[in-house]
């Protein structure tokens, strides 16, 4: 919701700046319109505002089905053994631009060397995500209390080519490992923690068209019915990102094409008054 | 505005917190608590209980006092009392020992003496804990056997299944590799996981025991303290009870023309080194096809390798690929494709709607040294799902609106052009009027 927020903001900050007041209120108005329902398929999890990242799961998958679901702005934490493959599931909708951290608590008990661990990204498709920028694979030294990982994604399109390998809406699978150990190091208690924060792309990376169905695994299947015995974080495994997946349509070139509309308007006007005058050429008398 | 947006988003949220929070009030009231019996809970099918078998190794050598203070044995003891005590309610347990009965010397005795101390199904806590406190540290470390033994008593049903074996020593009993016996139990297409723990491990227990949990899938701990045993043995008879699909198994053919026809569904397969299969899919005009698929390296590969997934027609045009490599240490290498089957444009409803069959191709490029079996293959899962199709972009734009101050320029420019037009007429109408 930030987001959208953020968004509207900046776009009302622009209309101010070049349009009369007029036209500043009728764009808030219409961005105000927009955010409000905006509000249902914004697709950001609601962060707990201004405060630390909300609790997430406490436990880690160990394979791609069963990756533990958290949420934007969550953090899942699990405690691991060192070589075990770590996987924690998120929803990310179009127009995202995701970061994923993470961070491994060593054990601290004497090692036999450096460890190298590793953070991947898997789209709904299991396809490797590329990262934009970010520390993917790190070395930590004998002595090295933490290691901290990050992974930049590329802005979630709404649609691409189907020989493209752009991230698209759906799950997104984090993987975390240690790839490279010494042999006695295996099998020694870790704790890692993941954490996953998004921006907004805006109307610039804005694409038409759409999937039918995010990238989820088993989207086209019928939904199973709920378990009543599922507690809630299982529940969020069938997760959409908070407040559904969105609808497609928020863009804010609603906002640059309304504010442009009413320019246009006043401009108009303001032509036809030059150019008409004043109407009643002044030398008439009244009433003929 | 914003004060409004945001009063009226913390309402929602309140109401959202209060619906949540009746249903899950309701969901507590509702859900019939799972009778002691361990009935499956509704909604599952009843075969679909999740089993876990804890093997715990009472060999003579986990009289050794050098856990937190007290012997091995008398650890695993305490930490498998508080594990049964916290137990979910619709997991079967079972606890096997390996070593428990024969103190002898007699190898041939010692390697079959593994026994099933606590039947898997519905818990009765006090029983097994009874059991358990019954043990002696006693004979050999018969863990291929044990293995074995195990993956039959958690036969039936198609639930997920999980090992915990828990040993501090290598196996006693060669020639049978147990790491070998854990790939052939994985083979079966059982969904069964083998979490190996290690007391205070030597260098030949941990090197068998991580080959054991990579040939399964599953994961290896070693253990130091008895605290750490229970946290961990926890994990992951908690870890059982969480519901997971399990994989259907099939086989794959060589050639795309007797390959094996897949439904929407998830898939397991065995594949052997350099080797590649073949499935077929049915894919409707406006359907969207979506297959993803994982190769596991369950045993010492070398350090290159790559998986491709291929989708092409009968006639074997290829229509799209999915491929990835990588190297080093890893569980599974895995991608992915998308095949949206346009609509078709056609007279009669039969063409319009018959259904095209895509073949999809599976292969891997993971290589072994000559020391490593290549039976059973590397364990294939393979994902498959149908969509509608996407909506294609119809312009760049989302539904061709303008962005961008040359926009707004333009915009302008028009309007006032537009205003000055309007006046000159309106100013010439009036003079025409007046003339008139």
């Amino acid at each position: 919701m930030r987001s959208v927020r953020n968004v509207t903001g900046r776009a009302v900050r622009t209309a101010g700046l070049l349009a009369s007041a007029a036209a500043l209120a009728f764009a808030g108005g219409v961005a105000g319109a927009g955010a409000a329902v905006a509000d249902s398929p914004s697709p950001s999890a609601s962060p707990s505002d201004g405060g630390d990242a909300a609790k997430g799961p406490t436990e880690a998958g160990t394979s791609f089905r069963t990756a533990t679901p958290f949420a934007l702005d969550q953090r899942a934490t699990a405690s691991a053994s060192t070589g075990d493959y770590l996987y924690w599931v998120l929803p990310v909708d179009a127009g995202q631009q995701v970061t994923v951290k993470a961070k491994v608590t060593l054990p601290e008990s004497a090692r036999h060397g450096a460890a190298t661990w590793q953070l991947d990204v898997y789209d709904g498709l299991r396809r490797r995500q590329a990262c934009r920028y970010g520390v993917q694979t790190r070395a930590a030294a004998q002595d090295a209390a933490t290691v901290e990982l990050s992974c930049a994604l590329r802005t979630v399109r709404g649609w691409a080519e189907q020989w493209s390998n752009d991230p698209l809406p759906g799950d997104y699978y984090v993987r975390l490992t240690a790839v490279g150990v010494p042999a006695e190091d295996l099998g020694q208690p870790v704790q890692a923690e993941v954490q996953a924060s998004a921006n907004d792309a805006g109307g610039a990376q804005a694409v038409d068209g759409k999937l039918s169905a995010p990238l989820v695994p088993g989207a086209g299947s019928p939904t199973p019915e709920p378990q009543p015995s599922a507690s809630a974080e299982q529940q969020a495994a069938d997760g959409a990102p908070d407040g559904g997946w969105s609808a497609g349509w928020w863009s804010d070139r609603w906002v640059w094409t309304a504010v442009g509309g009413v320019l246009a308007a006043l401009a108009g006007i303001g032509g036809y008054r030059l150019t008409r005058g004043s109407g009643r050429p002044a030398h008439l008398p009244p009433g003929v | 505005m914003i004060t409004r947006t945001i009063t009226k988003r913390i309402s929602r949220r309140r109401l959202a917190a209060g619906v949540c929070g009746l249903l899950a009030a309701m969901a507590v009231t509702l859900s019939p608590t799972p009778a002691a019996a361990g009935e499956p809970t509704p909604g599952t099918a009843p075969g679909a209980a999740p089993k876990v078998e804890l093997t715990l190794d009472v060999s003579g050598s986990m009289r050794a006092r050098d856990i937190d203070g007290q012997s091995r044995m008398a650890a695993a003891k305490q930490a498998f009392n508080e594990v049964l005590d916290a137990v979910p309610k619709d997991v079967q347990l079972g606890i096997r020992t390996l070593g428990a009965t024969y103190p002898g010397n007699d190898r041939q005795v010692g390697c079959t003496d593994t026994k099933l101390l606590y039947p898997v199904g519905p818990l009765d806590r006090n029983e097994a804990k009874t059991a358990v406190a019954t043990l002696v540290p006693t004979g050999w470390t018969p863990i291929g056997p044990a293995l074995q033994a195990a993956a039959k008593d958690l036969k039936g049903g198609d639930g997920q299944r999980r090992i915990v074996l828990i040993t501090d020593g290598e196996d006693t009993c060669q020639p049978l590799d147990p790491c070998q016996v854990a790939r052939d139990i994985a083979a079966q297409g059982i969904h069964l996981t083998v979490d190996t723990l290690g007391l205070l491990p030597d260098a030949k227990t941990r090197s068998q025991l991580s080959c054991i949990a990579e040939a399964t899938g599953g994961t290896y701990t070693s253990i130091q303290h008895t605290d750490q045993l229970r946290d961990r043995v926890h994990q992951l008879v908690d870890r059982t009870a969480r519901r997971v699909t399990t994989p259907v198994a099939t086989q794959g053919a060589a050639q795309c023309a007797t390959a094996p026809e897949l439904k929407p569904g998830l898939y397991s397969d065995r594949e052997k080194f350099a080797e590649h299969r073949w499935y077929r899919v049915d894919v409707k005009p406006g359907q969207e096809l979506r297959a993803s698929v994982s190769i596991g390296a369950d045993r010492a590969v070398n350090d290159d390798y790559g998986v491709l997934l291929r989708a092409s027609t009968v006639h074997g045009r290829e229509i799209v690929r999915g491929a990835e490599a990588g190297d080093g240490r890893t569980d599974v290498i895995s991608t992915g494709l998308r095949y949206a089957k346009s609509e078709v444009d056609a007279s009669d409803d039969a063409t319009k709607d018959a259904a095209e069959t895509v073949c999809l191709q599976v292969s891997n490029s993971f290589s072994a040294g000559p020391s490593v079996k290549t039976e059973p293959g590397l364990p294939v899962e393979l994902a498959v799902d149908l969509v509608d199709g996407p909506h294609d972009a119809s312009d760049v734009a989302s539904f061709g609106l303008g962005r961008g101050w040359w926009l707004l320029g333009a915009l302008l420019l028009a309007g006032f052009v537009g205003g000055v037009v309007w006046g000159w007429i309106s100013r010439w109408r009036i003079t025409v009027w007046r003339t008139n």
